[in-house]
């Protein structure tokens, strides 16, 4: 006799999986269906209009992906020094070394809402302020803003960085290493030529999932950046900007007229999806091709 | 690279030492009561050992009784091991290579090191070989590009990768990288070339090729060989030491020979008794 196709641990766990490939399409399916019809050149290109009840999402768009391309620049570089000096320099039993550790994994488990009160307190009222004083401004760099909304988010996103990045300098062999220091090249040399290159794709990995997290995020933004609304673009880092998770957020809660701005919200979290998508794309193909590169050599 | 011509600075007269057969013996290291500790357990036990220029030395010995971890020592790569400690003192051409003003980068560019699994960086053959040379400073392409040929000429290589310099070392044999690795460690022009078990991985015909390669880069350079097989250690070198473990674990040098007579006539019994292949 056939052994029986059916078991009870073989269903249990193929109905589990099944719940989560159900919710992910009802979700995106309700986005897709709900929020397609309104979409249209018009709507990507240009700003609210009447209350939100009508016009546009493109400062949103367009302060999105600002937003998370400060933010990147700002946190990889931060993340992955970081990381080359836990993985690298760092003595594992020290206690410099521990606290780095401790402070990173905490932060990880930070709620995002606190990163935002953060960003207002240390960003704006220390730091942009006292560069106001210093810099003898008027008030430009001590009210929220593009660049601490950007900061706050990449301080968000630190933890992510630096342990996508250690892990992939970890996985790179010890006999490349012990190669290019038997060759007379300097600990320093030996990371930068040899190891980094290794570990670039880890690292893209790192800043992959930075930018999934940071598209999306409203709450350490909200403080510290991102206008209700405004007409024209952001043109300087001082300046606030639209955002389109904080878009929703708004037109969901905020809106004078729930019916008409129920089209335009289904819309928006489209695109936001779609950025989120596009942006992980880019950077995706960017990995691919480095990948692609150091195979060759 | 100009530094690499001065290096080879003729040897003094005092280095000179005439033996019974009357022939310039000129000894590149020396290892004077080295003992090598990893944490409190000692690995080696005050290793006495000189190593000829220009010959091909091998240690012999069962597994865990310190070859490698003598070999690692010659070149400071037991400073990668931060439990790691030393007693003793090595000499390259009469300096103390664990001095204060020893530079430990510049030692590993003078002494070169081939590991047992063969280790290509996953790049270019070229760049492989450029590797040594440009952390070393050099950036004439014109100049690169002519240590590389010149290296991996005198590996013995050349002829099967000279149409593919700009492929994936990877992408070759096991044989054939660990001779690009060869040619990588002679771009710099090393003084010694330590080979820890270069050809346990390999097949014969692969083996025999880097064992003739020894043989012709001995010339120039001053070779030890750590390996487990005896005949490869009877075929390749000029002198043999014979390591064991003792009963305290740590690993010391029972005998030290021409290879010749420590394959014919070993005083010591237990190197009669491996050597034969009556041990354990």
């Amino acid at each position: 006799m056939a052994k029986a196709r059916f078991s009870f641990p073989t269903a249990l766990t193929g109905a589990m999986t099944l719940t989560i490939v159900f919710i992910v399409f009802a979700i995106l399916g309700n986005i897709f269906w709900f929020g397609h019809a309104h979409l249209s050149w018009e709507f990507l290109t240009t700003p609210p209009k009447e209350g939100m009840t009508a016009g546009g999402i493109f400062p949103a768009i367009f302060g999105t992906v600002l937003l998370v391309f400060l933010m990147t620049i700002a946190v990889v570089p931060i993340g992955v020094v970081t990381a080359i000096y836990l993985s690298e320099y760092a003595r594992e039993t020290s206690p410099l070394t521990r606290l780095v550790r401790l402070a990173v994994s905490n932060l990880a488990g930070v709620p995002s809402i606190v990163f935002g009160l953060f960003g207002l307190g240390f960003f704006i009222q220390f730091l942009g302020a006292g560069m106001d004083r210093a810099l003898h401004l008027d008030l430009t760099f001590g009210q929220p803003c593009l660049l601490w909304a950007a900061m706050t988010l990449a301080v968000l996103n630190m933890p992510v960085v630096i342990v996508t990045t250690e892990e992939a300098l970890k996985q790179v062999p010890e006999d490349y290493r012990h190669a290019s220091l038997a060759l007379g090249a300097s600990k320093w040399q030996t990371i930068w030529r040899v190891i980094l290159p290794q570990a670039l794709p880890g690292v893209l990995t790192g800043a992959i999932l930075a930018i999934s997290r940071g598209a999306g995020e409203v709450a350490p933004i909200m403080f510290t950046g991102a206008a209700y609304f405004l007409p024209q673009l952001p043109h300087a880092l001082s300046d606030q900007f639209m955002d389109l998770g904080y878009h929703v957020y708004v037109m969901a809660t905020q809106s004078p007229d729930v019916e008409a701005t129920k089209p335009i919200l289904y819309s928006t979290v489209f695109v936001l999806l779609s950025v989120t998508f596009l942006l992980n794309l880019s950077a995706i193909a960017l990995r691919s091709a480095l990948r692609r590169r150091f195979q060759r050599g | 690279m100009i530094a690499l011509a001065e290096r080879f600075i003729p040897p003094k007269p005092d280095e000179v030492l005439p033996s019974k057969e009357a022939v310039l013996k000129v000894i590149r290291m020396e290892a004077r009561a080295l003992s090598v500790f990893y944490g409190n357990s000692e690995a080696i036990k005050r290793v006495n050992l000189e190593i000829e220029a220009n010959k091909v030395t091998a240690l012999i010995g069962p597994s865990g009784c310190g070859k490698s971890t003598f070999l690692r020592a010659l070149n400071r790569m037991n400073d990668l091991i931060s439990t790691c400690r030393l007693q003793g003192q090595i000499l390259l051409d009469g300096k103390d290579i664990y001095a204060q003003e020893m530079d430990v980068v510049e030692l590993r560019r003078r002494i070169g090191m081939i590991f047992q699994k063969s280790n290509p960086f996953p790049k270019s053959v070229f760049e492989n070989v450029a590797y040594g040379l440009r952390v070393n400073g050099l950036r004439e392409r014109g100049k690169i590009a002519e240590i590389v040929e010149w290296s991996l000429k005198r590996a013995a290589i050349w002829d099967e990768v000279k149409d593919h310099l700009d492929r994936n070392a990877l992408s070759f044999s096991g044989g054939q990288q660990q001779r690009l690795c060869i040619a990588r460690a002679l771009a710099i022009e090393p003084e010694v070339i330590l080979m820890d078990e270069p050809a346990s991985a390999l097949d014969p015909v692969a083996t025999l090729r880097i064992e003739e390669l020894m043989q012709e880069l001995k010339q120039d350079y001053t070779i030890i060989i750590v390996t487990h097989n005896m005949q490869q250690a009877a075929r390749v070198s000029d002198f043999t030491g014979m390591m064991m473990m003792r009963p305290d674990r740590a690993g010391e040098l029972i005998e030290f020979d021409d290879t010749h007579r420590i394959f014919t006539r070993p005083k010591d019994r237990r190197t009669e008794d491996y050597v034969t292949g009556r041990f354990g």
